[in-house]
């Protein structure tokens, strides 16, 4: 029983790790998306660089923990999870790998074929992981076709089914908007006006795409029966949908920041509501619902779940609580002025 | 031939190594920067924020691949090494995920913070900043290392429902063979960041750029890469008697000892002949030795490499070697320490040294790579030492796969290294920014956008 305990802790932790994930690169990664549309000059695009400029590092590393996190409590499904989706994970990190050097790396030197190399770095190190990100969790939502052993079987393109790429395709636009609006929030005259436009419209294709997604999933997974069971959860795609539709709202009344929690309330929201229609599964085996990784049967031993709890639980808020004053420490809007500095990408 | 493991192994050794070209840099430079801003703060010398500033962009160029190349390493134990995740995941998971969360989010937080922060914080915060990325990264070196330790020599650990499982967390993070892997990489981290600044900082004062400047990063540097490498020497001999109780047939390897001697002497010079199980050369044996160096006791037993069957033991050659060398290399160092050390105060009339210090920035790298050679190649044909064997922690993948993203690691990896120490000699030889006498006017021109 007590070890029940620690592993439905455990399950909510891995949960919120990812949706916090999303919540943060998303709008690195939807900046970097935009890029190549909404900044017309060195000056503009080097504004997009220096928004996410102090975050994105801080942000990553909720990717790394939630993987580390998935290592520490559910061993086996971390084990088969990343064997299985091989060759789209070793993408999403060769991804990540470029993008990571492009912000560092652009500013180096001046020469403009230099610089287009690494704003081609950019756009692909997020636009790759924005997608496959969405395409592989959409998969894990419809189950991967995994046997007893922890074999996949199908290949990498099976994963590129419809239901899988159209996770992919609502995660690249929720990070659209979700980028969009953090440049709205971080720019000054044209370009935020260009960003406010952008998101206006790509915020109708993500509405568009998020009522396509909860009724595919309706037809082509069984996670909305966990909704239906327990009826308390059906807040969790409530407040994804209100999250969504108050973003034009606060858009149209100028309240950038506010737009941008509302997306980022979507995101947490679309992410939790996969979670909690798998529980207790991790990821499900369509092939055998007994073959699923579970809770139970993939999770680490109570000993190592108790530490890893009292650890999350002490350094957890720590970290949330030092990286919300940096957020603050660095939110104002990114001014040509600083451009000139020595500091900025 | 090229079957999963060894291509997983392949694809490892070329992520591992290629990743501790940035790490042991990141890990002494950034208590060196924090050095010189710490003096900033209490002097109010100009000279020691330029310094903070400069060897600081070159930390942050330097630790930009380090980060993203550390990524691919902890999701590679699942990628590549599935079977060894499901195996001892409760354990070495445990201590991965204990890194990210108490070590790098604050070491990539306050890096971003650090270097977007110089107008923004008070001097002392923003030292105390830099501060915490350097402790942070010291920390998250710890971590690993005592997860790489408890491979090494596991600790605290029972077999149940099929797999290793935690018993003692207090033995696996006081495990001595971690600690001490921990001390030893961490030194040699520092003595290779004390090279790098006393090599560019030599570089610069053979030139008489700026050399106020560069005497104080150099004079600080000397200090600092005394200290460390007579340490280095010291501690590098403690490991070495704990790989010995611990790993008796790392330690035959390192020594190329094939039979089991009472008092065993230690060879100057051997060239290992691993098909016939023998050396071809032993030359200048200093009786006792080795029994002394690996037990503390000139009589003591030392096993020799037939004591195991061939498959039990690690490859000799590489392990052999690369031990020679570092071992070569880490006194190399403390000579050059003392002496550097102690012409410190007026080393711009010293122009040997001057030349020569630049030629010396990549042997620490070199020894730091041959310092992992034999932590990881002597540790074969297991995976943990004496419970898993490398061949049994594979993911059931297929060659093809793992072939392309080997091919993809080298390509991807060889050009961000060159552009990456492109960028650092690039900035080394720029030298630190003037000292501006007017404020920088706030708007610049537009034309210049």
């Amino acid at each position: 029983m007590e070890q029940n305990i620690f592993q439905v802790i455990w399950f909510i932790l891995w949960g919120v790790l990812w949706a916090v994930y999303f919540m943060l690169d998303g709008f690195d990664f939807g900046l970097g998306m935009l890029m190549p549309f909404i900044a017309k000059n060195d000056s503009e695009r080097r504004i997009i660089y220096n928004a996410a400029g102090p975050f994105w590092d801080g942000n990553e590393v909720w990717l790394i923990t939630a993987g580390g996190a998935t290592f520490a409590a559910f061993p086996k499904t971390y084990a088969i999870m990343f064997s299985a989706l091989y060759t789209p994970l070793l993408l999403i990190l060769f991804a990540l790998i470029l993008r990571g050097v492009a912000f560092e790396f652009r500013g180096k030197e001046e020469s403009p074929v230099w610089k287009m190399v690494w704003d081609i770095c950019l756009v692909i190190g997020s636009f790759l992981p924005a997608l496959l990100f969405g395409v592989a969790f959409a998969n894990f939502f419809k189950g991967l076709p995994i046997d007893w052993q922890g074999i996949m079987h199908g290949n990498t393109l099976s994963l590129l089914n419809p239901y899988g790429l159209l996770g992919g395709l609502l995660f690249v636009v929720m990070f659209l908007v979700h980028g969009a609006l953090w440049l709205a929030v971080k720019s000054n005259g044209v370009l935020k006006w260009r960003a406010k436009v952008v998101a206006e419209k790509f915020w109708v294709l993500e509405v568009l795409l998020a009522l396509i997604f909860f009724m595919a999933t309706g037809f082509l997974t069984d996670l909305w029966a966990n909704f239906f069971h327990y009826k308390i959860l059906l807040i969790i795609p409530a407040l994804a949908v209100l999250g969504l539709v108050a973003i034009p709202g606060f858009l149209a009344s100028g309240a950038y920041w506010k737009a941008w929690f509302a997306s980022a309330l979507t995101i947490v929201f679309t992410t939790a509501f996969g979670v909690a229609g798998l529980f207790p599964r991790l990821i499900p085996s369509s092939l055998n619902p007994s073959w699923s990784l579970t809770i139970y049967n993939s999770s680490s031993s109570p000993l190592t779940l108790k530490i890893m709890t009292v650890v999350a639980f002490i350094f957890v808020p720590v970290v949330i609580l030092y990286q919300v004053w940096t957020y603050k420490t660095f939110s104002e809007k990114v001014r040509p002025e600083f451009l000139e500095t020595e500091e900025a990408y | 031939m090229f079957d999963v493991v060894l291509l997983s192994r392949l694809q490892f050794a070329v992520a591992s190594m290629f990743h501790f070209l940035f790490v042991p840099l990141t890990l002494g430079l950034s208590v060196l920067t924090a050095i010189f801003e710490t003096l900033y703060v209490k002097t109010g010398d100009e000279d020691y924020k330029r310094a903070a500033k400069f060897w600081g962009k070159l930390f942050l160029i330097n630790f930009a691949l380090g980060v993203v190349t550390g990524i691919t390493l902890e999701f590679q134990f699942g990628t590549n090494w599935s079977r060894y995740s499901m195996y001892v995941g409760d354990i070495f998971g445990s201590l991965l995920a204990i890194e990210a969360t108490l070590a790098f989010f604050l070491e990539s937080t306050f890096i971003a913070v650090w270097h977007f922060g110089w107008d923004r914080l008070s001097p002392k915060l923003h030292a105390l900043s830099i501060w915490l990325v350097a402790i942070a990264s010291n920390v998250s070196a710890l971590w690993i290392l005592l997860a790489n330790g408890w491979m090494q020599h596991p600790v605290g650990y029972t077999i149940r429902n099929g797999r290793a499982e935690l018993e003692s967390f207090r033995a696996v993070v006081t495990n001595s063979f971690g600690w001490m892997e921990f001390i030893h990489t961490v030194s040699g981290a520092y003595i290779l960041a004390g090279f790098f600044v006393l090599g560019i900082s030599a570089w610069h004062l053979l030139r008489k750029n700026e050399t106020v400047f560069f005497k104080k990063c150099f004079r600080v540097a000397a200090t600092w890469t005394l200290i460390f490498a007579l340490f280095e020497v010291f501690n590098g001999h403690l490991h070495g008697s704990e790989v010995a109780k611990a790993q008796p047939t790392k330690l035959a390897a390192m020594e190329s000892l094939w039979e089991t001697k009472n008092g065993a002497p230690m060879y100057l010079f051997i060239v290992p002949d691993e098909e016939n199980e023998r050396n071809k050369i032993e030359l200048f044996p200093i009786p006792g030795m080795l029994s002394l160096l690996a037990y503390h006791n000139p009589s003591a037993t030392v096993k020799g490499l037939k004591e195991w069957s061939e498959e039990e033991r690690p490859p000799v050659t590489p392990t052999f070697w690369s031990f020679r060398l570092m071992v070569g290399l880490g006194f190399l160092f403390a000579a050059l320490s003392i002496w550097v050390f102690l012409k410190r105060h007026e080393i711009e009339k010293n122009h040997f040294l001057l030349r020569i210090l630049p030629w010396m920035i990549p042997l620490p790298y070199l020894a730091c790579e041959l310092g992992w050679i034999v932590a990881e190649v002597g540790r074969q044909p297991w995976i943990v030492y004496g419970l898993m064997e490398t061949s049994a922690a594979v993911s059931p993948l297929s060659p093809v796969q793992v072939g392309i993203s080997l091919a993809a690691f080298i390509l991807v990896y060889t050009l961000l290294g060159l552009v990456d120490f492109y960028l650092l000699f690039k900035y080394a030889r720029k030298g630190p920014e003037k000292i501006s006498l007017a404020p920088v006017s706030a708007a610049g021109s537009p034309a210049t956008n």
